[in-house]
């Protein structure tokens, strides 16, 4: 019978030590939404888990140059609870807040969100639409990546050996600014998303859209950046015309699979939908603030 | 309102249910709660094909694995010869019993077990399951009920020749068979209709979704007597079948029922029972098998995905001429859908001369189908309310009116038979018709539906016991199962009949040796059947009581009456006595003869049909195909609630049950034949957050027949919602959904399919 | 492989066991310390029936390690009732027969006291959302709801 090891390192350091000398074989544990249920399942079974949640760095939230860091191991529950979070990127958080149910939520984590590397993730979409960052640790040391560029295939990421997410940098939001994240399910809770949507708009004075970022999820084997929707906002009032750009340039952008949870067709069809509700929602947040 | 209030003490209250405080705290043993001394885990070996010949099962890996005490296959079980065989509860074919909880030869379905192993730990089990080879052939394979009915289709039994036909085909298919009903002439039926709506429904598999997965504990002693732990709808039945799969005798075993969390008919049959006998017998200690909700999934109920043609006629004035259908329900892999049962209930609410309807049992490569609530009915239901609800329209009239117009009353010929007695289906769509929910406004992209149900409910072989203790306290022995509350029916019943406290009522269910023989706890039966021997237990416990009293007045046993939970001298002729109440004459029962108790062991008759009418509002999202259930009212005819908060709780289960079915429930096999979706995540039952309060009317028409007028209650609600629902979404957005689940990409291509028209002007 | 030592806290008692690594915290509460109130029917956390308090966070039982138990205070549904005095909750789903099978009730009796012990005075919608994650296949939720809705209200007005 094969053996798990079960290491729970106190600092970033000893955890890339533990990651690295495993090479393939070690697994990080954060949340274990999915962790434990891919073991359970017998999908994985890792050679060591590395539990990260007795390492300071990975679940503390803190405020830095006008942005917030925020532990990649901190659950949705916690990062709901902080209203400077909350009030800064709202789609941000409401997109963490939809994985899963409150359990889910009590230990569900931004990193193993990304990590787990499901074209699917929630908080995917809506980090790469509100322009966050992660920081990685390695053993060549730490550095800083966007969010877009982490997941390469389904299940893949494009971590080194030995490499893990520490943190994620959310960066201050500039005036008149909003983000949203929508997501499709058939129920109200409890399932995977069939297309997700995050945008994020900046208004000028007048109301013109000067910046956007549109990230689309579970449209294609890994979450998008849509530069042809964001183009579809900018430069316009977001008046219908550009709202209806924006639906097909986003549907335009996709590429789906048939599954159990939806069809080609319908992914491509809704993410438009979505994009374009979405990006209704970032408008008034950014009219407001 | 009922006359409940004013007729009976305990008959239609709201106590406290007898089980309940042990499930508020975690103390009720459910059954994989149960642990032995020295016990094993069991662990299933299933197959990942859809279709396979079995060529060769090699163990010897896997018993060498350190823990490992047994491996059986099919070859630790006898094999048992094709035909029925009668049991207690009716007809049985154990060979594809035995078949389907062992594959012998073929693996006919993904998930389908065929070896199992028993070890000193679940990793070990795992391990050796890991290890165990299976030589597969694996074989053309098929999932669709229309495709396995083509002559060319993958045959799953080379025996299995179309019943119910003549002459015999001379050729094997994957029809088992075929069933009729007719009442008149179909054709002088239609001919005398204006109007004629036709149209096809199809249903996909949905699960029971039962939260608790099978589960049992069985230990086989030296000298062949065995004892079983486990939840089931059925200790009897369980006891039965496992003897037969393992040529025992019944009195072999003895079967504990455990607390059952959940079955909706999904655990009227055995799987890991009969198996974790087998393992035990062969390693010598007790075992334990739970399944995961994956094995729940892919190897236990479901219900049959259906194809349903419908046809109706009626004329100008709404009176329904004429009802034709067509029932292809899929079994799994072996024969026995309920095909049969929906071919009876579709047109069973309305009255009309002209009936026929055929259904086809057919086989195809997934589990064998399982009873699930009303199992049959829900289908055929879907497709004549659906039709129904278009011959309304098309007529220009209410669909409740034109429900009304048509209902089935006291002495009207079912088409599958029997003259109706005392039933209160029309008075179920009064009270859905004059119900404030159906004159409530509707928004845009809003819509309501609505549609009616039937369910025959059913009695039969029941026991019953009441024991008075020393101190005048009551144990009703309830031989069935509770699985939603009828330990707190019986203990009411109980208490009305002796005229005694509730709470001083204890039930109980025991296990196999310490009770008569009951048949299981489904068709609606419990608390119509044990109720009726509860009552009837009663009466002898009464007249014990009289003679007591006789016996200590010294008077003639007929000169004492029981009122109140007291004797009392029949009048004043007979002598003044002061009344002597229970819990004097338990205690001084040693002086007059000994313990006091009444045992009833029946047949029950007399069951009294059920019928309901639901109304559902939905809204549409039209760019996504999302449907929000807005508001649902459930109108039944109960009879009469014996504890109306668990009647109320069994329309709202089925009701939300149904919804599921109607929106987002359905099994999703890959090209392969493999179960795409075995979990909680891609099933998708309804969650609190999807659902509106679900409103309940109860309406009583009591059963003559019945010594408190139950009808059984759980069975109906489960019927009307999935075209209720559907015509919902039809008024909400003008759509027909013939196809359910209406999931959102199913909705959206139907919607956009109908704008295609629009397009092209 | 030798099997971990876990020293924790259920139910304010401290208490040890020993785990596998790869056991979860639900088959250790069930296995090693025979607390089989919480209940497994999905094992993935779809279901809720395995519903546990960890460190004051509702969490499911099924999708944790044991092995991360330690040190930290477990809360499970054998906890709720002091003594005798049943929780309110406990109360009203009796009185209200939010209960058929009961299978569920364990679950969703400590998710609602986590949402009432935050939040006594939630609205239908936040009660219905806060439990998506406990299902009940026998009761429609409706009875559930409902009793949630009364423990709040009883609450209230004591508080």
């Amino acid at each position: 019978m094969r053996s798990v090891r079960y290491e729970a390192p106190a600092t970033v350091e000893e955890a890339v030590a533990l990651l690295s000398d495993a090479g393939g074989e070690a697994k990080p544990l954060a949340g274990g939404t999915d962790l434990i249920v891919q073991m359970r399942a017998r999908m994985i079974s890792p050679g060591v888990i590395v539990d990260v949640k007795n390492i300071p760095d990975l679940l503390e939230v803190r405020a830095q140059d006008g942005g917030f860091r925020v532990g990649a191991a901190v659950p949705g529950a916690v990062l709901g609870e902080n209203e400077a979070v909350v009030a800064m990127w709202p789609g941000v958080v409401e997109a963490f807040e939809l994985i899963g149910s409150t359990q889910i939520q009590g230990r569900a984590s931004l990193g193993g969100n990304l990590c787990n590397a499901s074209p699917a993730a929630d908080s995917t979409p809506a980090m790469i639409a509100a322009g966050v960052t992660c920081e990685i640790a390695g053993p060549g040391g730490r550095r800083e990546a966007p969010v877009e560029d982490i997941v390469t295939s389904p299940g893949k990421t494009s971590l080194g050996n030995g490499e893990f997410v520490v943190s994620f940098y959310l960066p201050p939001r500039p005036a008149r600014t909003g983000d949203a994240y929508l997501r499709f399910i058939p129920r109200t809770e409890m399932d995977i998303a069939v297309v997700g949507a995050g945008v994020c708009v900046t208004l000028d004075e007048g109301g013109t859209c000067t910046a956007a970022r549109v990230g689309l999820g579970a449209v294609a084997p890994t979450p998008l950046l849509v530069a042809e929707a964001a183009d579809a906002l900018v430069g316009t009032r977001l008046d219908d015309d550009a709202m209806a750009n924006l639906a097909a340039a986003a549907s335009a952008a996709c590429n789906p699979i048939d599954d159990k949870r939806g069809t080609i067709t319908y992914r491509t069809k809704v993410a438009g939908v979505l994009a374009r509700r979405a990006a209704g929602i970032a408008s008034e947040r950014a009219r407001s603030n | 309102m009922s006359d409940s209030a004013s007729r009976f003490k305990w008959v239609g209250t709201r106590p406290v249910r007898p089980d309940g405080l042990d499930k508020v705290t975690g103390r009720a043993n459910f059954g994989a709660d149960f642990t032995m001394p020295g016990m094993l885990v069991g662990r299933i070996v299933r197959s990942p094909h859809a279709h396979a010949r079995i060529a060769g099962i090699d163990a010897s890996a896997a018993l060498a694995v350190p823990g490992v005490k047994a491996v059986v296959t099919a070859e630790d079980f006898p094999e048992i010869p094709d035909g029925e065989l009668m049991v207690g509860e009716g007809p049985m074919n154990f060979r594809d019993l035995s078949c389907n909880v062992m594959a012998r030869d073929k693996a006919l379905y993904d998930g389908h077990a065929v070896a199992a192993v028993a070890a000193t730990s679940r990793a070990a089990a795992e391990e050796a399951v890991d290890r165990i080879r299976v030589d597969y052939e694996v074989l053309p394979h098929v999932v669709d009920v229309l495709e396995a009915m083509e002559p060319d289709a993958p045959l799953l039994h080379e025996t299995m020749f179309t019943e119910g036909v003549e002459p015999k085909p001379e050729r094997p298919s994957n029809v088992a068979s075929r069933c009729e009903f007719t009442l008149g002439d179909l054709d002088s039926g239609f001919a005398a209709a204006d109007v004629v709506v036709e149209g096809e429904y199809v249903t996909e598999a949905v699960h029971q979704g039962y939260i608790e997965p099978h589960a049992a504990v069985a230990s086989v002693g030296e000298d062949g007597q065995c004892t079983v732990w486990c939840s089931s709808q059925g200790q009897f039945m369980v006891r039965a079948y496992c003897a037969k799969l393992l040529g025992m005798e019944n009195s072999q075993i003895r079967v504990t029922p455990s607390e059952i969390g959940g079955g909706f008919g999904g655990k009227t049959t055995i799987y890991v029972e009969p198996v974790a006998l087998a393992l035990s017998r062969k390693a010598g200690r007790p075992v334990k098998i739970v399944m995961d909700r994956d094995e729940v999934f892919r190897a236990t109920g479901p219900t049959s995905s259906a194809h349903v043609k419908v046809r109706v006629g009626a004329t100008r004035d709404g009176k329904i001429t004429a009802g034709d259908a067509e029932l292809r329900f899929q079994a799994g892999a072996f024969s026995g859908s309920h095909v049969q049962l929906g071919c009876m209930c579709g047109f069973a609410p309305y009255d009309i001369d002209n009936v026929r309807t055929v259904g086809y049992d057919v086989v195809v490569n997934r589990p064998k189908c399982a009873a699930y609530r009303a199992p049959g009915a829900p289908m055929a239901a879907f497709g004549v309310e659906s039709a129904l609800d278009d011959l309304a329209e098309k007529l220009g009239m209410d669909p409740l009116e034109l429900r009304l117009a048509n209902a089935a009353r006291e002495g009207t010929k079912a088409a599958y038979g029997p003259k109706f007695r005392e039933i209160g289906y029309a008075e179920t769509v009064e009270a859905a018709l004059s119900h404030e929910h159906y004159r409530a406004k509707l928004g845009p992209n809003q819509g309501r539906g609505v549609a009616s149900g039937f369910w025959f409910n059913i009695g039969g072989q029941t026991s019953a016991a009441l024991h008075i203790n020393e101190d005048g306290t009551a144990v009703v022995v309830d031989p069935n199962p509770d699985i939603g509350g009828s330990r707190a029916s019986m203990a009411i019943m109980a208490a009305e009949v002796l005229g005694i406290d509730y709470d001083r009522v204890r039930p109980i269910v025991p296990d196999t040796s310490s009770v008569p023989y009951s048949d299981m706890t489904g068709g609606s039966r419990v608390t119509f059947s044990v109720g009726m021997a509860v009552v009837e237990a009663g009466q002898k416990v009464i007249e014990e009581l009289r003679n007591r009293a006789a016996k200590i007045w010294d008077v003639d046993p007929d000169g004492v009456v029981w009122e109140n939970g007291e004797a009392r001298p029949a009048s004043s002729n007979v002598g003044e006595f002061e009344p002597l109440s229970l819990t004097a004459l338990a205690e001084s029962s040693a002086k007059t003869g000994g313990p006091i108790s009444g045992q009833a062991t029946i047949n029950a008759r007399g069951v009294g049909p059920g019928f309901g009418t639901h109304v559902c509002d939905v809204e549409v999202d039209p760019e996504t195909g999302g449907v929000t259930v807005l508001r649902y009212t459930a109108v039944q005819d109960v009879g009469r609630a014996i504890h109306p908060s668990y009647v109320e709780g069994q329309l709202q289960g089925g009701a939300v049950q149904g919804i599921g079915w109607a929106l987002n429930e359905e099994y999703v096999y890959s090209e392969a034949g493999t179960l795409e979706n075995p979990g909680f995540l891609d099933y998708r039952v309804p969650v609190a957050s999807d659902l509106p309060m679900i409103d309940t009317v109860l309406v009583e028409v009591p059963n003559p027949r019945h010594p408190y007028g139950v009808r059984g209650v759980g069975e109906v609600p489960i019927v009307p919602p999935l075209a209720a629902v559907a015509n919902a979404i039809y008024h909400a957005c003008g759509t027909r959904m013939n196809h359910l689940p209406a999931s959102p990409p199913r909705l959206l291509a139907a919607l956009d399919a109908a704008k295609l028209p629009e397009a092209a002007d | 492989m030798a099997k971990r030592h876990v020293t924790t806290t259920v139910n304010g008692e401290p208490r040890e066991f020993l785990c596998e690594v790869d056991q979860t915290l639900l088959d250790a509460l069930r296995d090693e310390l025979g607390l089989t109130g919480s209940k497994e029917g999905c094992g993935s956390g779809d279901c809720g029936a395995c519903s546990v308090m960890l460190d004051g966070r509702l969490v499911c039982a099924c999708l944790a390690l044991a092995v991360e138990a330690e040190g930290r205070e477990v809360e499970t549904i054998e906890g709720m009732a002091e003594g005798e005095r049943l929780h309110p909750l406990q109360r009203t789903f009796l009185e209200e027969a939010a209960l058929q099978c009961g299978i569920c009730t364990p679950g969703f009796l400590v998710a609602a006291k986590a949402l009432l012990d935050r939040d006594l005075d939630p609205s239908e919608t936040e009660i219905r959302y806060w439990l998506a994650g406990n299902l009940c296949r026998c009761t429609g939720y409706d009875k559930i709801v409902r009793a949630v809705q009364k423990a709040a209200a009883e609450m209230r007005a004591e508080a």
